[in-house]
Formats: structure tokens, C-alpha cells, sequence
């Protein structure tokens, strides 16, 4: 009865919120399956959305990056992102899309930490630059180091967000001019990594729904990639995988064999050496990905790809 | 000596940026503008396969995504002779058109918008009343006294909650903001749709390009969509962008003018001199010809002698940005290498106890057309085209001054840039969709070419002129034995947020702030006004020249 009675009120906060019970559950179904959980495990998924009186906190810090995993946040359809920001989570800091800047903004990044010390998430998105004393990246004159090492050990756990933060990224690459490292070496902090360039965000969200809904993160490789998402190769889950078997390649873009879908191994895919779910999850509410759009796999969700993947368009 | 306020973070923009201001009888009576962040993507470029330029430079920016890409192939192709078939055109501009609806919303509702709107004034709105006046002034398809209750509800959820999340301790009930509790419930409810919005509307971009952010359907040659060149899929586009733009025209232009409406004197604050376009958006083979945003240059506000513009007149000066001195370069040929110091806007002054300030204070360098300092971006495409005797362009401007009874000279201003870039929006858009029946007539007549095979040479050159969102774009690239020996680019957030030249000249955005009203230097909303006008993009500002190369070329004009 007590139970019936939780729903019930659920339900009717859920729809305050304008969520459908339908749109609720689907969102849950989709997530369930991403993480690899059984369907049995809903309706404790939709328990995670449903609980909280007190959304769970997040400080999300931007170092050296692009904001690209920012933005593949902004673009989460499933939940819709106005309900990750406004329902779901308490987005209390992030740069991107916070209103108070200045002093103000930096309070809030403080207050916040303080407040929910040991209890809030904190998302980096970024490289952190150690050469020249941390001189090439700073916020409110504090480099972006000094940030790092106040903000992150505050937190419940550290959840890095995207090539730059996982592993150094971009401005890590050879001959990583500004010194930038990932945040778990700039820090000396273990780092859940949510990789990829960037990464889906359908991926980030499953790792917080694992941490709400289990009360620990879920299970990482030896990269500190949750194994959900990162345990399969791209050519293991690939739809073009038969043409692998055949023999079918694809020797140039434009050509009949493009046009035909066939494989893009010849054509520098990395597939067969990157751990990630984009066949299955897809990208924009599962519009697309890559090799659906005709082009190889690049091998962003690897460490230092931008090295050690390259030059992209050679067989490996 | 007035007060000094610094503005660092600037949040609601890409990147890490400080804005500094002096303030004097409360107004600002000095800036400076400082990047502070330095990546070196043009250093890790050297050596690399010159087809791999685009996903590293794609990698500038996550908020501009595409652009950069697309700017890099189109270098690369101009260095290789290389002439891309007539879909791949299509299909890249129409990523580009995508990207344009796409920006713009997004900087209008979630990264401009609460300078203008306070939301906790919403929470006072009378739900009956906002229904009425969206119905007056907007044509959007979400309304009634039902539906705003529910959005204040929401809010009024959220705020009782404790938990404000991204609008915690913002300038909410400074007397700087005028909208009236409902004209702000209005809008409070559009930047939670618009945020939806833009989440489908990126759809478009992985329709062709695979995903969104960082497409990754373009290589030197054209593009490798051609499995997505079939009716379900161009059908697919079509819908998202339908929907998208009649958002631009039932909600976002509405609400602009709505916004505008209460802010008719942001139409004499923040205006800048000299304008620069590149150009872009090619409606035939004919180039630069038939862009349907055109090429120019404006000096002095004068807008009856539109000048061309020459990429070579085109030079980045460092005095005051830390990187060893060197005399002003075309960006073909800069020396350069980064050498952090201290912050020390201001200039060079000599202190009673004899030391000399380095006057540096930036990662951005600043470049200058012949000299002068030029606006880029949305505002400067809208002038020039208005200037080049556009009548689109003309009827659209001429009509919203009109609408909102000020001068077209109310251009020149914070609020004029942040019209242009709607006024731009109805136009890029309304044309798309002419891109797209050109596409599905070339498919109905069985021409499916998407890629043009090509030879990479040894040794070339060459440069891609765009204009993007956020302003002209330039990206330079010379190739020897197969590889990048040097790649330059000057984005549109170095022309705007860039620092003082040699000359001492400000910046576009520090000329901009001189003059703005600052009610209380605690809270300064009137700056933040300004500086979002701009849509800083911080990532894409800072970059190195490589410092081994010397030369300056002759390069090819488009």
C-alpha cells in the first residue's frame, strides 16, 4: 500500500514536471538497456528519476577543451536535457550555460563545494596544463590546476568527461606544446572516464543512473571506462561486420562500394581497435554515427588516438 | 583613476575568458579583453597528413562544430586543385545552414538571454496575462493560461527546492533588467523549449555528417555520405528543418523584437567602426560572386563605400599578447612562440620606482585589416550586405528598425548585433531550403556524385576564406612532401575579443564597453550585455603561429 501510495505521488510530481509517464518510462526502458542491465532493473532506473527530494549535485569544471562534451550534453534527448538540468540533477556550476559570472559565479563553484562536500559529483571536462607553471589555462587567475586539485578530492566521485579530461586530448598530442595531461595525472585521482571525442552523452548519464540507482560506480576496464559502454569493440557490434567477413572494401570514397555500404577497414576504420557502443546507441536520439555516414571509425574513445591512431585514412 | 572591475569567468560563452573594466562617474571609461587559455593545435599540426587537419581543427571548438572542418578542407583543397562535386556543396552547405539556425538559437536563448530576462521576475507573472501577450506578439505553438501556469510551476518547483542549479546568484532584480514579470515568464518558457529545440534541430547535422557535435562526414574531396543521399533521408532534413525555422520565425524573432522593445537604448551602447566579411555560402559556381552572404569591408561606419576584401592585408599583432615581439605578420608567415608573463593589462607604465609593465595581457593575438580593427560576425555580414544594396537584406533591416522606431544607425550597438544575428537567421534558413531542392533534383536526375578522387601534390598551398556563426573565418595551410609544413588560422573570436595592437587600437569588444552605463560595479550586467553580443568562442581564439616558418607567400584568391 505504502508503495502504491509513493508511486502515485511520483507520478504526479513527474507530470508537475510536464514528463509523461510514458515518455518517463521509455527513457527509462532505453537507459536500462545501454547500461546492459536486465529489464528488470526499470523500474528501479525510473525509482532514481522518481526519489530524489534533493536532485543529486554536480560541479562541472571546464579546463582545456573545446566544450564539444558539453555541448553533446545540451543535445541528450533522452531524458531531454531541460530535464536533466532542471529535474533530475542540480547542475549547481558549469560555465556553459550558468547565469552568474564574475565573483558571483566563482561563490557559487565554492558554496557548492563546501556544502556538499563528499556528497556531489563533479564532471571535468578538459586537459589540465601543467608546463609554464599551469600558466596556459586559467579561471578567475587560478590555474586550472590549482582548480583541479581544490575542487576534485571535495567530490563524491570524479567523473571525467571526453578525450581531454580521460587522457589529455587534443593538446595532449605529440608535441603536446602546452604540457597537458588528464586530470587523473594532473591530480594523482582515480577518474571514472566516459570517452569518446566526443563522448555520447547517453554514456554519462548511465554511469550517474548506476551511481544513484546502486549507490557505486559501475564496473570499469583497465582505462577506467565503465565496461557497459566500453566493453565491445566497434567491429564487434558493427552492422558492416559481414562485409568484414566477405572480403568487401571499400578502396574509396564516392565509389560503388561506398555507395554499397561495404566495409571501410582499407579506408584507415579503427574500428576493430576501439572500445565503444556507438553502433548501438548512436548519436542525436540514434539519428546517426560515422561509418553509418560513410566514414571511418577514428578511435576517439582511446587513449592518445590523436597519436596513435594517425594518419586517420591508412589501413592500420 | 576609476574603479577597476574584473569580469573572470565569463560564463555563458565557449572558453575561458576575463574582461576588465575601468569604471569612471558609472561608466566604463577603459577595457581589456584577455583569452586565457593557449592550446597550440597549429604546433601539433606540423608534419601531419593534411586530410587528418580536419578532425584536429574540428576539435577548436565544440560550440562552432563544423566550422572549422569545413574551413579546413576547403584549404586543403585549394592547395591541391582539387573541385568537389556539385551534392558535396550542397550537402556541406547545408551542414553549414544547420550549423547557422542551430548557433544562433542557442546564443539568443541560452547563452544571451538572462542579461535581459530575469527569471525570478517570472515567478510574479500573471499566467492569463503571458498567454495574451504571446498571442499578441508571437506566433508560437505553445501557449494558453494553462500552459505558463505550468511553466511557472515548474519554476516555482525548482526555485522552493534550494537547489537553482545554473541560476543560482545571478544579478536577478538589478534595475538594469525592464521586462515586465510576464514579458520574462514568456521568455523563461521559450529558453526551456528552445533548449528541446536545439537538441533536435542537431539532428540535421548527423542526418549528413553522422553526429553532432564534431561531424565526421567531411574529407578532402567532398563528403562520405552518399548512403544518406536517398528520399527518407533528405525528407528527414527537410522536416527538422522546417520545424526549426518556423521556430526562428514564430518564436525567436518575436521575442527579439519583444526583448528589443524594452531595450531601445542598448541601440546606442556598444557599437564598434570598421566591419569584416569574408563571406560565404556559394548559390552557384560562381565564388565569391554568388555568396549568398557577400564579401567587404567597412571603415568608419560608412556604409556607402563597401571596399573588397583582400586576405592579404590581413596581419596579427603581439605586442601585447604573450608571445615574443615581433613585427605585425600576415598569418602566412608569423614568427612566433608563447611566452607567458604576467598579467599586466594596461599598457606600459613606468612605476615611480622605475620598472616597466610589459603591457601584455592575453593569449589572443590581435589581428588587423590594413591597420584597423574590425568587427566580425553576424553584424558585419547584415552591414555589408545592406551596404552591397541587398534587397533582402535591406527589407529585413529597414523593417525592423521601422517596427522598432529607432534609425538604422541603431545598428552600431550591442542591440544591433544581437538583431543582426536573428535578421541573418530568417535569411540563411529561408534559403536552405532551395539547397535542398537542388539536391533531390540532381538525385531524381541520378547524380549521386559526392567525392572527387585526387592526387595529393607534394608541395602546395592554399587558404579557405568562410564566414561562420560567429564571424570570417580563415585558415592557411602550406604542404610539402605530402605533409603539413605550416597551418594558420585567424578565427572570428581573435578579431573581436583580441587585445590593443601595435598602434595601441583596441579590440572590437574593448572599443565596444567604452561609454557602457554601469549602474553598480559589484554587479556588472551592462558588460556582460556587451561581451555576449559578441558570442565569444575562447578555444577557437588562442592559438600559436608556428615559430619556424618565416615566409610570407603569395596565395590564390578564391
Amino acid at each position: 500500500m505504502e508503495s502504491l501510495e509513493k508511486e502515485k505521488a511520483f507520478y504526479e510530481r513527474l507530470e508537475n514536471k510536464g514528463v509523461s509517464r510514458r515518455d518517463f518510462m521509455k527513457f527509462c526502458t532505453y537507459l536500462t538497456a545501454t547500461m546492459g542491465l536486465s529489464s528488470s532493473f526499470v523500474p528501479k532506473v525510473a525509482e532514481v528519476f522518481a526519489s530524489p527530494k534533493q536532485r543529486p549535485p554536480v560541479i562541472w569544471l571546464h579546463f582545456s577543451e573545446c566544450t564539444g562534451c558539453s555541448e553533446a550534453f545540451l543535445r541528450s534527448i533522452y531524458p531531454w536535457i531541460d530535464e536533466l538540468v532542471m529535474d533530475i540533477l542540480s547542475v549547481e556550476y558549469h560555465e556553459t550555460i550558468m547565469a552568474a559570472a564574475g565573483h558571483q559565479a566563482e561563490e557559487v563553484l565554492h558554496e557548492a563545494a563546501e556544502k556538499y562536500e563528499g556528497k556531489f559529483i563533479c564532471i571535468a571536462e578538459g586537459a589540465v596544463g601543467v608546463g609554464h607553471d599551469g600558466a596556459y589555462g586559467k579561471v578567475a587567475g587560478k590555474t586550472f590546476l590549482e582548480v583541479a586539485n581544490d575542487i576534485c578530492p571535495k567530490a563524491a566521485a570524479v567523473i571525467t568527461i571526453g578525450a581531454c579530461a580521460n587522457f589529455g586530448g587534443i593538446q595532449a598530442a605529440a608535441p603536446n606544446p602546452g604540457g597537458f595531461k588528464s586530470v587523473s595525472e594532473a591530480t594523482g585521482i582515480k577518474t571514472i572516464n566516459i570517452a569518446g571525442c566526443p563522448p555520447n552523452p547517453i554514456n554519462l548519464i548511465g554511469t550517474i543512473v548506476n551511481y544513484l540507482l546502486l549507490g557505486k560506480l559501475p564496473a570499469l576496464d583497465g582505462l577506467g571506462r565503465p565496461i557497459f559502454a566500453y566493453g565491445k569493440t566497434i567491429h564487434d557490434q558493427c552492422p558492416r561486420r559481414s562485409h568484414f567477413e566477405n572480403g568487401e572494401f571499400v578502396k574509396e570514397f564516392g565509389s560503388e562500394e561506398a555507395a554499397l555500404g561495404w566495409c571501410l577497414y582499407e579506408v584507415g576504420c579503427r574500428g576493430p581497435e576501439t572500445y565503444n557502443n556507438c553502433p548501438i546507441a548512436k548519436f542525436n536520439g540514434g539519428t546517426s554515427w560515422p561509418i553509418q555516414a560513410g566514414h571511418p571509425c577514428l578511435g576517439c574513445s582511446e587513449p592518445d588516438f590523436w597519436d596513435k591512431m594517425t594518419p586517420f585514412y591508412e589501413e592500420m | 583613476m576609476g574603479t577597476r572591475v574584473t569580469i573572470d569567468p565569463i560564463t555563458r560563452i565557449e572558453g575561458h575568458l576575463r574582461i576588465e573594466v575601468e569604471v569612471e562617474d558609472g561608466k566604463v571609461k577603459d577595457a581589456w579583453s584577455s583569452g586565457q587559455l593557449f592550446r597550440g593545435i597549429e604546433m601539433i599540426l606540423k608534419g601531419r597528413d593534411p586530410r587528418d587537419a580536419y578532425h584536429f581543427v574540428q576539435r577548436s571548438c565544440g560550440v562552432c562544430t563544423y566550422v572549422h572542418g569545413l574551413a579546413s578542407v576547403r584549404a586543403v583543397e585549394d592547395a591541391a586543385g582539387i573541385e568537389i562535386p556539385p551534392n558535396a556543396t550542397l550537402i556541406r552547405n547545408l551542414l553549414h545552414g544547420a550549423q547557422y539556425q542551430h548557433d544562433h538559437i542557442v546564443h539568443f536563448y541560452h547563452l544571451h538571454a538572462l542579461d535581459w530576462v530575469d527569471v525570478v521576475s517570472a515567478l510574479k507573472a500573471d499566467p492569463g496575462k503571458t498567454a495574451k501577450l504571446s498571442e499578441n506578439v508571437s506566433n508560437a505553438p505553445w501557449g494558453g493560461t494553462a500552459y505558463y501556469k505550468d511553466v511557472q510551476g515548474r519554476l516555482k518547483n525548482f526555485v522552493d527546492s534550494g537547489q537553482l542549479g545554473p541560476f543560482n546568484n545571478a544579478y536577478w532584480g538589478h534595475s538594469a533588467y525592464k521586462l515586465p514579470p510576464e514579458e520574462n515568464l514568456m521568455a523563461t518558457a521559450h529558453y526551456i523549449e528552445a533548449l528541446r529545440l536545439q537538441a533536435k534541430s542537431a539532428k540535421m547535422h548527423a542526418i549528413f555528417g553522422g553526429k553532432n557535435p564534431h561531424i565526421q562526414s567531411l574529407v578532402v574531396g567532398g563528403v562520405t555520405s552518399i548512403r544518406d543521399l536517398n528520399p527518407d533521408r533528405i525528407f528527414q532534413f527537410l522536416y527538422l528543418w522546417k520545424e526549426t525555422q518556423k521556430f526562428v520565425k514564430d518564436v525567436y524573432i518575436p521575442d527579439l523584437l519583444m526583448v528589443a522593445s524594452h531595450y531601445k537604448d542598448w541601440g546606442g551602447i556598444g557599437g564598434t567602426t570598421n566591419f569584416l566579411t569574408y563571406g560565404d555560402l556559394a548559390t552557384s559556381e560562381k565564388e565569391p560572386d554568388s555568396f549568398l552572404l557577400p564579401r567587404g569591408v567597412i571603415l568608419n561606419r560608412d556604409l556607402g563605400n563597401l571596399l573588397p576584401t583582400d586576405q592579404e592585408k590581413v596581419a596579427e599583432h603581439v605586442k601585447h599578447a604573450w608571445y615574443a615581439d615581433h613585427e605585425p605578420m600576415h598569418p602566412f608567415g608569423g614568427v612566433t612562440d608563447p611566452q607567458h608573463g604576467p598579467y599586466e593589462p594596461g599598457g606600459e607604465r613606468t612605476w615611480w620606482f622605475g620598472t616597466t609593465k610589459t603591457g601584455k595581457y592575453s593569449w589572443l593575438k590581435a589581428p588587423r585589416y590594413e591597420g584597423h580593427s574590425c568587427e566580425v560576425g553576424p553584424l558585419a555580414r547584415v552591414l555589408v550586405a545592406y551596404a552591397a544594396g541587398d534587397k533582402g537584406v535591406q527589407s529585413l533591416v529597414n523593417a525592423t528598425t521601422k517596427k522598432l522606431g529607432v534609425p538604422v544607425e541603431a545598428l552600431f550597438s550591442t542591440l544591433g548585433r544581437t538583431a543582426a544575428r536573428g535578421l541573418e537567421t530568417i535569411l540563411i534558413g529561408d534559403n536552405m531550403e532551395d539547397m535542398i531542392m537542388r539536391l533531390v533534383e540532381n538525385v531524381r536526375n541520378g547524380d549521386t556524385k559526392t567525392y572527387q578522387p585526387y592526387e595529393m601534390p607534394d608541395t602546395g598551398m592554399g587558404y579557405g576564406l568562410n564566414d561562420v556563426p560567429r564571424g570570417a573565418l580563415g585558415h592557411w595551410i602550406e604542404i610539402e612532401d605530402k605533409k603539413i609544413k605550416n597551418y594558420q588560422y585567424v578565427v572570428p573570436s581573435t578579431w573581436n575579443l583580441g587585445p590593443r595592437c601595435d598602434g595601441g587600437k583596441k579590440g572590437p569588444v574593448e572599443e565596444a564597453l567604452i561609454g557602457t552605463p554601469i549602474a553598480d560595479p559589484k554587479r556588472p550586467i551592462e558588460v556582460l550585455r556587451t561581451v555576449h553580443s559578441f558570442d565569444p568562442c575562447i578555444a577557437c581564439a588562442v592559438h600559436v603561429i608556428d615559430p619556424n616558418s618565416n615566409e610570407v607567400y603569395k596565395v590564390k584568391v578564391l
